[in-house]
C-alpha cells in the first residue's frame, strides 16, 4: 500500500510545470489535491517517475466573476468552492460539491483535479456539462478553452494534450428565475454515484424557458439529455408529466453493468432521478 | 528529488526533516515522528482512521504526501488533548456515551468531530450523520458515536 518511488517537483510557476511535463512526457503526472491520484499510486494501479505538484502555483487558486461567468481556478479546493460567495452565482456548483466524497476529501480535493481526472461518475464534470462551462488549459503554445461537451472524451480521458495543464473553468451565470438540482444514488454516503442527474431550469412565467439536464455514472462520460431538453423548452409547468420524462430519458440510456449495479438498475435509477431533479429545480425556480 | 527537505509544524512543534517524496503524511507521523495515535485502516482514503487536522481542516493523512504539508500546521490526536493526557471534552463525551469499543477508528472520529464542531457548534442530527459518514467503525453501530457528538455539542465543546 505504498506508492512506488518518484521524483517530486513543486514548481512555483505554471510555465515551469508545463516545461516539466514536456520534458518527462508519459513519465510525469500532475498532482492536484491527490484524492484520486494518491490512492491509485498507493494501490500501485498507476506509477510515474515524476509527480508535478501544482500546490505552489498561486495563480491556479481562487474564484472570480468575469464577463457573465464564474471562473474557478483549477487548484481551488472543493471546500472553498462550496463556501465561495463568488461561486454562489452558479448555484449548481455548491449543490454538486455537497455530493463529493466527505468533508475530509473536499478539504483537499480540487475542482480542477476532479475535472481533469474525468471519472464518469463524478459530479463536477456533470455540472460543467449542464451549464456549458468552458475549461481553460495551458500548454507550451499558450492557453485555450475547451467546451465541456468536447472535454470529457471517455473514462479518465479528456481532450487535453499530454503537455497541457487544466488551469481553470468558466461557468456561465444564468439570470432570471432559475433553479438547480443534483441528485445521485450511491451504496453509501460519499461513494461514487451508481447513477446521478444534474439540471438547471429557467422559467418564463409559468413556462420552461430553458432546461439543461445531464446524467452521470451511466456511461463512459457524463451526458446531456438533449432530446428531452428540446422537448421541454416552452412547455407549461402545469402540463409536465415528470415521471414520463424520466422514463423517456432513461429509455435512451445504455448504462454499463458493474459490481456496483447492473445497467438495468442504473436505468431505473435514472428514471427516478431525472424526475426528481426537474421537480426540485422547477420548485426552486418558481420561488426565485 | 526522491528525497525532499520538509519543514512542518506538528502539534505546535516546528520540525525539519528529510523525507522520501513518496512517504504519506500518515507514515511520516507514525514512523518518523512516532505519533502512532494516527491509525491506518484502509490506506486509500475510505475509512477515515488516519484523519488529522491540516491548518485546522480535517484531512485524510493517507491521501497526501508528507511533503505536501510543507509550511502547514498539522495537529494529530496527540495534539488535541492536554499535555497531562487528560481527555478533551469531545473525548470525554465519547467515553460517556460508549462511542468506542475496540478503539481503532476512534482517533479518526475524534479528530473529524473536532473540526466539525468548530464549524458547526449547534449541528442537526442530519449534519452529524453527514459529518461522520467519512469515518468507518466496525464495532459500535455508530449510535454511541452520534450520541457522543450530540453530548459534546450540547456541552459547547468545539475544542
Amino acid at each position: 500500500m505504498k506508492p512506488a518511488p518518484f521524483d517530486y517537483h513543486s514548481p512555483g510557476e505554471l510555465t515551469e510545470a508545463i516545461a516539466l511535463l514536456q520534458r518527462h512526457q508519459d513519465d510525469a503526472k500532475v498532482l492536484a489535491g491527490g484524492q484520486s491520484l494518491i490512492p491509485l499510486l498507493s494501490l500501485r494501479l498507476s506509477r510515474f517517475e515524476h509527480l508535478i505538484d501544482l500546490r505552489a502555483i498561486e495563480e491556479l487558486r481562487g474564484v472570480t466573476a468575469i464577463d457573465g461567468s464564474v471562473r474557478v481556478g483549477a487548484m481551488t479546493t472543493q471546500a472553498d468552492v462550496a463556501r465561495s460567495e463568488a461561486a454562489a452565482a452558479v448555484p449548481l456548483l455548491a449543490k454538486a460539491t455537497s455530493h463529493i466524497g466527505h468533508h475530509q476529501i473536499r478539504n483537499r480535493g480540487t475542482l480542477g483535479g476532479s475535472l481533469a481526472h474525468a471519472d464518469p461518475a463524478a459530479e463536477y464534470p456533470a455540472a460543467a456539462l449542464v451549464v456549458d462551462a468552458s475549461l481553460e488549459v495551458a500548454g507550451p503554445t499558450g492557453r485555450r478553452r475547451i467546451p465541456a461537451d468536447e472535454f470529457f472524451v471517455s473514462t479518465w480521458v479528456t481532450a487535453m494534450e499530454p503537455d497541457e495543464i487544466l488551469t481553470g473553468a468558466y461557468f456561465p451565470v444564468w439570470s432570471g428565475s432559475c433553479g438547480w438540482a443534483v441528485e445521485e444514488l450511491a451504496r453509501r454516503a460519499g461513494d461514487f454515484a451508481m447513477c446521478g442527474a444534474a439540471c438547471g431550469v429557467q422559467l418564463d412565467g409559468q413556462r420552461l424557458a430553458r432546461v439543461a439536464l445531464a446524467l452521470f455514472g451511466v456511461g463512459n462520460a457524463p451526458m446531456r439529455a438533449r432530446t428531452a431538453e428540446t422537448a421541454l423548452a416552452g412547455v407549461a409547468v402545469a402540463d409536465l408529466d415528470l415521471p414520463d420524462i424520466g422514463a423517456e430519458v432513461a429509455a435512451g440510456l445504455d448504462p454499463p453493468d458493474d459490481i456496483h449495479a447492473s445497467g438495468k438498475q442504473r436505468r431505473s435509477m435514472a428514471k427516478v432521478l431525472v424526475s426528481r431533479v426537474l421537480a426540485t429545480a422547477i420548485k426552486e425556480a418558481s420561488h426565485a | 528529488m526522491r528525497d525532499v527537505a520538509l519543514t512542518v509544524t506538528v502539534n505546535g512543534e516546528r520540525l525539519t526533516r528529510t523525507v522520501e517524496a513518496r512517504r504519506t503524511l500518515a507514515d511520516f507521523l507514525r514512523d518518523d515522528l512516532s505519533l502512532t495515535g494516527t491509525h491506518l485502516g484502509c490506506e486509500h482514503g475510505v475509512c477515515g482512521a488516519c484523519t488529522v487536522l491540516l491548518n485546522g481542516d480535517a484531512v485524510r493523512s493517507c491521501l497526501m504526501f508528507a511533503v505536501q504539508a510543507a509550511g502547514a500546521e498539522v495537529r494529530t490526536i496527540e495534539g488535541l488533548s492536554e499535555r497531562d493526557g487528560s481527555l478533551t471534552p469531545i473525548q470525554a463525551a465519547f467515553q460517556a456515551e460508549h462511542g468506542l469499543q475496540c478503539g481503532y477508528c476512534t482517533p479518526g472520529f475524534v479528530v473529524s468531530v473536532h473540526a466539525f464542531l468548530a464549524d458547526h457548534p449547534n449541528p442537526s442530527d442530519e449534519e452529524i450523520r453527514d459529518a461522520l459518514s467519512g469515518n468507518l467503525c466496525r464495532c459500535t453501530g455508530y449510535q454511541g458515536i452520534i450520541a457522543a457528538v450530540k453530548r459534546a455539542a450540547s456541552n459547547g465543546s468545539s475544542s
